[in-house]
């Protein structure tokens, strides 16, 4: 099963359970999604639970934010996360606060739903990673998934959350990785982490896209003899402190790998958190291997901007022998 | 014109009919007989580089394209209005309006290979970059009014967006600013009845796109997209009113007889008999018709101009392609003024780890 197949089977399975959901945006209904992340879904549960919207990703998310007030839950998608922006005010100002405003008496159990990030030779604005944005705002969880197998038990769990959940689909991997996921029910836990591969030498943090190139950096770094333990992150917000602190006390080194741009990202994040807790552990810098400062370059320029596993790789000896 | 085709009464402003015979002569407008073959000539240069661009990108020469197909008409029309001093504020799919303006075919194949350098347009007079965060790009062409008024320029600024645009905040913010602002523009729905899959009666429930201008005290009018004398008119008079500060809403009613784009698949949410039915409405089609029953035109020549159009076509997309390898440096220019270091830093350090690839090797 492809990533796709896995979060159209989430999302079928919670709207067979529960009357309340309901999911809604730009072409997800008759087409069933520009990446058919919806396909079947409106000829299987009706026109009133499954629906295309008019265009306005501001209107999507505010009225969402409704819904959840009148007792629905709401799985909305942003077609591409470039166009999440207009929506901003909407989940800015109220999908994440209207916990807080009401003190407790309102909530937004909403996911939005986004594919994100490069490497499909894309237009403008269709492949930027801006996860650090939505894990700055306060009253927002941020999920990505790097598996089928992930996708499908996490968006489980985003469903029948009571938080808002940004969950950010990696479509460069939509359907490049084929994995045995269960057809039945299962979730998987917002906010834990997942150790992919344990190690001794060096602690390697990816999510979503990048953490199949960390994946191959691995193996590269087997051959030079350089033991890495890589940590699928998972959750962005709330991050697992422990997952990552532990493995940075054994390895003493960590390098993070995301496609967004350095400057403020989640690599920044963890940098600090392994300063708080582990910082006698310590025995080189934490490297970042991140996107620049920059646009994503359209598709001509993007190999210079997308990061391979061999630019991890020689990081990772620099990291692993400084 | 405008009192007469009120669109609170869904009229739709036509001149000549599907078999290009003349249906209001006081609607015609006043241009000579060679502007409108120039314009037939345009329309079939832009079709055909339409078609082209598909089939380049199916090739795999190209990553992805927006069809025009069926849609010629509104940027014919434009291009026999727009003059050299206005602006032009388009979306996305607009390739007769863009060359209409000045940009190279070559520089429209630059931008959908892959290079920002496709969307300078570099030798083209006051136009803005391809916009496709839909509907954003109609609140410049209100700052671009506004600046205009300020300045005391002769000009007038053609907005475009589609009818999928019409549900924004964007759009419905910049109608009001432009009519609360007297500012002179002129904005153009292409309502080409889906906005990707989804068709126009799940966007809106207004009887048609201009009533939503009645609204912000703006003239507005629905226009037959596929009418290129219809198209004309409506502009020369919205460009006269736009002129004198009165901004004006054009519905252009046609229809996308394309994909969305190479990626889209209309199958899935159209029917045959509705694509062929729109397909008797084509602007080329009804526009030919025109011109052979006027004697304008000689259909056996037709087919030694296409050659020659493809030919043009076929040169300037090798030049794009032959266009030179993306530098680095293109990635960390152009981002602010002057370059901080820590940018600067990103790409040296970069660098590095190219030089130690290159030494691997
Ligand atoms: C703000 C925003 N949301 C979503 C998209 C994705 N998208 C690209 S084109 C399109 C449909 C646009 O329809 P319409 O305005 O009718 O223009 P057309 O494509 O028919 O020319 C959508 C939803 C986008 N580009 N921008
Ligand atoms: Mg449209």
């Amino acid at each position: 099963m492809n990533l796709v197949t896995a979060i159209n089977q989430a999302i079928d399975i919670k709207l067979s359970e529960d009357p309340n959901v309901v999911v809604f945006g730009e072409d997800v209904g008759v087409e069933g999604g520009v990446f058919r992340v919806t396909e079947g879904l409106q000829q299987k549960y009706g026109e009133a639970r499954v629906f295309d919207s008019p265009l306005a990703e501001s209107a999507i998310i505010g009225t969402a934010v409704g819904m959840c007030m009148n007792g629905l839950r709401p799985v909305v998608e942003m077609q591409f996360s470039g166009f999440a922006y207009p929506g901003f005010n909407q989940m800015i100002s109220h999908a994440a606060r209207m916990r807080n405003r009401t003190r407790g008496r309102y909530t937004t159990p909403m996911v939005i739903r986004m594919p994100y990030g490069g490497g499909i030779n894309a237009l403008e604005h269709h492949s930027e990673s801006m996860e650090a944005l939505y894990g700055h705002i306060p009253g927002l969880k941020v999920v990505i998934p790097s598996t089928p197998y992930d996708a499908k038990g996490l968006l489980i769990s985003a469903i029948e959350s009571d938080d808002t959940i940004i969950f950010m689909e990696p479509k460069r991997i939509y359907r490049a990785i084929k994995q045995e996921v269960p057809e039945e029910k299962f979730s998987i836990e917002i906010g834990k982490a997942k150790v992919l591969n344990a190690g001794t030498d060096v602690t390697l943090v990816a999510y979503g896209a990048m953490v199949r190139e960390a994946q191959k950096a691995v193996a590269l770094a087997k051959k030079e003899n350089v033991s890495v333990e890589l940590i699928d992150l998972r959750t962005i917000y709330p991050i697992d402190r422990e997952t990552i602190v532990n493995s940075v006390k054994k390895t003493g080194r960590l390098v993070v790998v995301h496609e967004g741009p350095t400057t403020f990202g989640v690599a920044a994040e963890l940098t600090a958190i392994v300063n708080e807790d582990s910082f006698l552990s310590l025995e080189a810098p934490v490297k970042r291997v991140t996107g620049f400062d920059t646009i994503v370059p359209l598709p001509r320029g993007e190999h210079h901007y997308i990061i391979t596993p061999e630019r991890i790789h020689f990081e990772l000896m620099k990291t692993a022998r400084f | 014109m405008f009192k007469e085709y009120n669109p609170l009464d869904d009229k739709l402003f036509q001149v000549i009919d599907k078999d290009g015979k003349i249906l209001a002569k006081k609607h015609m407008p006043d241009i000579s007989d060679e502007r409108v073959i120039q314009a037939f000539n345009d329309m079939l240069f832009a079709r055909t580089a339409d078609m082209m661009a598909v089939s380049y990108q199916r090739q795999g020469r190209m990553f992805t394209y927006p069809p025009n197909f069926g849609q010629e008409a509104i940027s014919g029309g434009l291009a026999v209005v727009m003059r050299d001093q206005d602006w032009l504020v388009p979306a996305f799919r607009e390739l007769g309006a863009w060359l209409a303006k000045g940009a190279s075919l070559k520089e429209i194949f630059l931008y959908f290979m892959g290079y920002e350098d496709g969307t300078v347009f570099k030798d083209a007079k006051n136009i803005t970059p391809i916009a496709v965060p839909i509907a954003s790009q109609l609140l410049h062409a209100v700052g671009i009014g506004y600046a205009i008024k300020y300045r005391k320029l002769d000009s007038v600024v053609y907005a475009i967006v589609g009818d999928g645009g019409t549900s924004t905040g964007d759009f419905h913010e910049a109608l009001n600013f432009a009519a609360v602002w007297d500012a002179p523009v002129v904005f153009i729905v292409q309502n080409n009845q889906f906005a990707i899959s989804v068709p126009f009666k799940k966007q809106t429930r207004s009887i048609n796109i201009a009533v939503k201008g009645i609204a912000y005290g703006m003239e507005c009018i629905k226009v037959d997209g596929n009418d290129l004398f219809a198209m004309v008119k409506a502009l020369q008079e919205a460009a006269k009113l736009a002129g004198e500060g009165k901004p004006v809403l054009i519905e252009a009613l046609t229809y996308r007889r394309g994909a969305h784009t190479t990626s889209d698949d209309p199958t899935k949410y159209r029917t045959k008999e509705e694509e062929e039915t729109w397909a008797l409405a084509d602007p080329i089609d009804r526009l030919r018709k025109y011109l052979v029953s006027k004697k304008l035109w000689n259909e056996d020549s037709e087919e030694a101009l296409l050659a020659q159009f493809k030919k043009e076509i076929d040169r300037q997309f090798e030049e794009a392609e032959n266009y030179p390898a993306y530098a680095l440096d293109d990635v960390f220019k152009f981002h602010y003024a002057d370059m901080p270091a820590d940018l600067r830093r990103q790409q040296v350090e970069y660098e590095k780890f190219l030089q130690w690839k290159e030494a691997r090797k």
